[in-house]
């Protein structure tokens, strides 16, 4: 026994091991994937991760035993007074995450091994090492123990997302996508790195712990600026207004990576860190209000746009972004836990949509329209995934989705009425856009070519049962964060996370108001899908007009940022180009060669290979010198 | 005698060795001519030595005694140059068939 414990006690400290592993399968896959041959590097890829799944169930293990830990291994950065030690934190928000991360990353990574087996085994090995690098830096992110390491991890997610999104390389407008999101990124980035340099000339210090514990060194109103800075890379990361266009272009990459992106990994950063944050953020009422707002507005608009797109990932992908919206939302108003309680259940159930969704794009050949879609149920269990996805995410009771968005309503209702109001609309629109994908791809005729009907077919295994294991915990994801009023304790998330996220003093609802609350949005939820189905079961695709045509086009958001922001750039850099390049920089360069080499051609006379000519030079100039000499002396 | 008598003469000899340097063309005269100018060089370094030792002879015996040391070595440097200069002139000759400078342009080749 004594032994058993002194083992629990040393294996806390290889929780390095957890990001070691897929980096480390990152470096096989990346230098061998010449040489080791396919299933070799399925191997190895789901492997790391699976072993680092493992060491996180041992760790939230631990960690729900009250082991909680920050284990410094050296000093990253050592600058006179400012220490920045490597170092990890094993608490019990980033152990939830290590937990989503690493379980949602390795059934995502076992689904590629299937979907991406036409690619050739160098690129397959190209593939699965960035997607393994990819798991890494998320870890990195979420097991840092101090802003330092965080960013370092959360700038390796933007690099990977940047390589997997552009993996088709070939494909310009793919690469041009890549471009794209590592660029709004890199926006949000330096909000986020401004931040943390104020913080360190502040504090002295990244290290979570001391920061949170020395925040009356900060001003009230350098707080708001520091967390609306931190705010700044979170919407670059986690895809909200105004820097969300990147997500929905992101698409570009097998569908694979959108699930990872979308569910595992990079876009819950910004929520991790606002979480994490939590102690600062609580002291300024204008970053929550606006972190709360842009959220709103953020999954309103995505919402909105979500209704009219024909790309059936893009529909998934606004979706995601009006998600997240959601959660920012509950962060904003100060519910932390909820917001991380629906980064899980989003995790579960948009991972499975993407997934589906992927195994339709397999079945079709490629093809991602809805409007060549249609009559899909054969693929019965895609099929019927899909559609334990699509009640997850519309909220519809005991669904995973309904406990996690029902709370956020709640907690949204408890902090204003009109944030109640918009939430409980943008709730009804996902419904409807869900089941409106739902049904034009699932139910009807089929309305492809007669060779894509020919060729349909169910997925192979490897992805089915993948489906399968995601429905499930889509279904029962929720259980661990039943309210209150309908079982007593069972808010097990929240009391999980209490150590790092103080509990919220509620304000005083009484319990028949929150139940009829959920059982007017429950209502409403199911209402929209009756009507969704109805309206599209025999759907005629027209061009639409007016605001149908505003939405099908994101509001013109792309069209707005290229005319404000792109195309005055490239103005100003052909400017640049044509009058400060050309005619400034190269004419001085090209013109000191030109001078230089006109005077060695008039120089070149002085040497005639006379010898007199030589001797006369010499003598006229020493008697220069001299006669210089006798009067300079004077 | 004074000093600047010296001083004359030795100008006078180094300016007809510039002189015949640069206006003559037979490499023979021109060589002859450098003679001349480190003679005049000679003569001068041994008039202000001599000088120099007048000067100071009382303080110093030794007075002035290397300026008279510099024009051994300027005759050794003289006797190698020559040396070399009228075995170069030899192999010019036996090349050109001639000693004229002129036809000596090659060089910048």
């Amino acid at each position: 026994m004594e032994v058993w414990r002194g083992f629990m006690k040393n294996a806390l400290d290889i929780a390095w091991l957890v990001p070691f592993f897929p980096l480390l399968g990152f470096l096989i896959n990346g230098l061998g994937r010449k040489v080791l041959s396919k299933s070799l590097i399925s191997i190895v890829g789901c492997g790391v991760v699976l072993a680092s799944f493992v060491l996180s169930i041992w760790i939230f293990w631990q960690v729900k035993n009250g082991n909680t830990f920050v284990a410094s291994y050296f000093d990253f950065i050592s600058v006179r007074s400012l220490h920045v030690p490597f170092a990890f934190q094993v608490d019990q928000l980033s152990a939830i995450f290590l937990l989503i991360i690493t379980g949602v990353g390795f059934l995502i990574h076992v689904y590629s091994t299937s979907y991406m087996h036409e690619e050739t085994s160098e690129h397959f090995g190209r593939y699965f090492s960035y997607l393994n690098l990819f798991i890494f830096s998320m870890l990195l992110l979420v097991m840092g123990a101090n802003y330092t390491i965080m960013f370092i991890g959360w700038e390796g997610v933007g690099l990977c997302s940047y390589l997997l999104i552009g993996y088709w390389f070939k494909n310009t407008e793919y690469n041009k996508a890549a471009n794209k999101a590592f660029i709004m990124n890199r926006i949000g980035d330096l909000g986020f790195l401004i931040a943390i340099f104020w913080i360190i000339s502040k504090v002295g210090t990244t290290n979570f712990s001391d920061v949170f514990a020395s925040t009356n060194s900060f001003s009230p109103s350098e707080i708001t600026i520091i967390t609306l800075l931190l705010f700044v890379g979170a919407t670059g990361k986690s895809a909200q207004i105004p820097l969300y266009t990147w997500l929905p272009d992101a698409m570009a990459g097998p569908t694979p990576v959108s699930a990872l992106i979308h569910a595992a990994t990079m876009v819950t950063a910004g929520i991790y860190m606002i979480a994490r944050s939590n102690a600062l953020y609580s002291l300024s009422e204008l970053s929550m209000n606006v972190v709360a707002i842009v959220g709103l507005a953020t999954s309103i608009l995505a919402a909105t746009i979500a209704l009219k797109q024909h790309d059936i990932k893009k529909v998934l992908a606004y979706s995601t972004v009006s998600q997240l919206g959601y959660m920012f939302l509950a962060l904003g108003v100060g519910a932390y836990s909820t917001g991380v309680f629906h980064v899980m259940t989003h995790a579960f159930f948009k991972a499975l949509l993407f997934l589906a969704a992927g195994s339709v794009i397999h079945a079709m050949g490629g093809e991602q329209d809805i409007r060549k879609m249609g009559g899909l149920n054969r693929l019965k269990i895609t099929s019927i995934t899909f559609l334990v996805g699509c009640i997850a995410i519309a909220g519809v009771p005991p669904f995973s989705g309904f406990f996690s968005k029902d709370a956020i309503l709640l907690a949204a209702f408890e902090h204003n009425k009109i944030l109640y109001a918009v939430a409980l609309f943008g709730a009804i629109l996902t419904a409807y856009y869900m089941f409106r994908l739902f049904v034009l791809t699932f139910t009807g005729k089929f309305r492809g070519t007669e060779e894509q009907q020919h060729h349909l077919h169910e997925s192979p295994p490897a992805m089915t049962i993948v489906l399968v294991i995601l429905a499930i915990l889509s279904v029962i994801g929720g259980l661990i964060g039943i309210p209150d009023v309908i079982m007593k304790g069972g808010d097990k998330l929240t009391e999980f996370l209490a150590p790092v996220i103080p509990v919220r003093v509620e304000e005083a609802v009484s319990s028949s108001t929150e139940i009829s609350l959920m059982a007017l949005s429950s209502g409403l939820v199911v209402v929209a899908i009756i009507v969704a189905w109805f309206r599209f079961r025999k759907y005629e695709f027209k061009p639409s007009k007016g605001l149908g045509k505003v939405l099908e086009n994101k509001w013109y958001v792309d069209e707005f940022y290229d005319a404000i922001i792109v195309k005055p750039l490239n103005k100003l850099g052909e400017i640049l180009n044509e009058g400060l390049e050309k005619s400034g920089i190269d004419a001085l360069v090209n013109g000191i060669g030109r001078a230089v080499q006109y005077g060695g051609r008039q120089l070149r006379w002085l040497q005639s290979g006379q010898v007199g000519s030589y001797v006369l030079l010499m003598v006229v100039s020493i008697v220069l010198f001299f006669v210089l000499q006798f009067f300079l002396r004077k | 005698m004074p000093v600047n008598y010296y001083i004359f003469l030795s100008i006078a000899l180094f300016v007809i060795g510039i002189i015949g340097v640069l206006t003559r063309r037979n490499a023979i005269i021109i060589f002859m001519c450098i003679e001349l100018m480190l003679n005049a060089v000679n003569l001068m370094l041994v008039a202000f030595s001599k000088m120099h030792h007048l000067a100071n002879a009382a303080k110093d015996a030794s007075a002035g005694i290397d300026g008279q040391l510099f024009v051994f070595f300027i005759m050794v440097v003289a006797a190698a140059e020559v040396s070399v200069g009228l075995a170069i002139i030899v192999m010019m000759y036996r090349n050109i068939h001639s000693v004229d400078v002129n036809f000596l342009n090659r060089l910048k080749h």
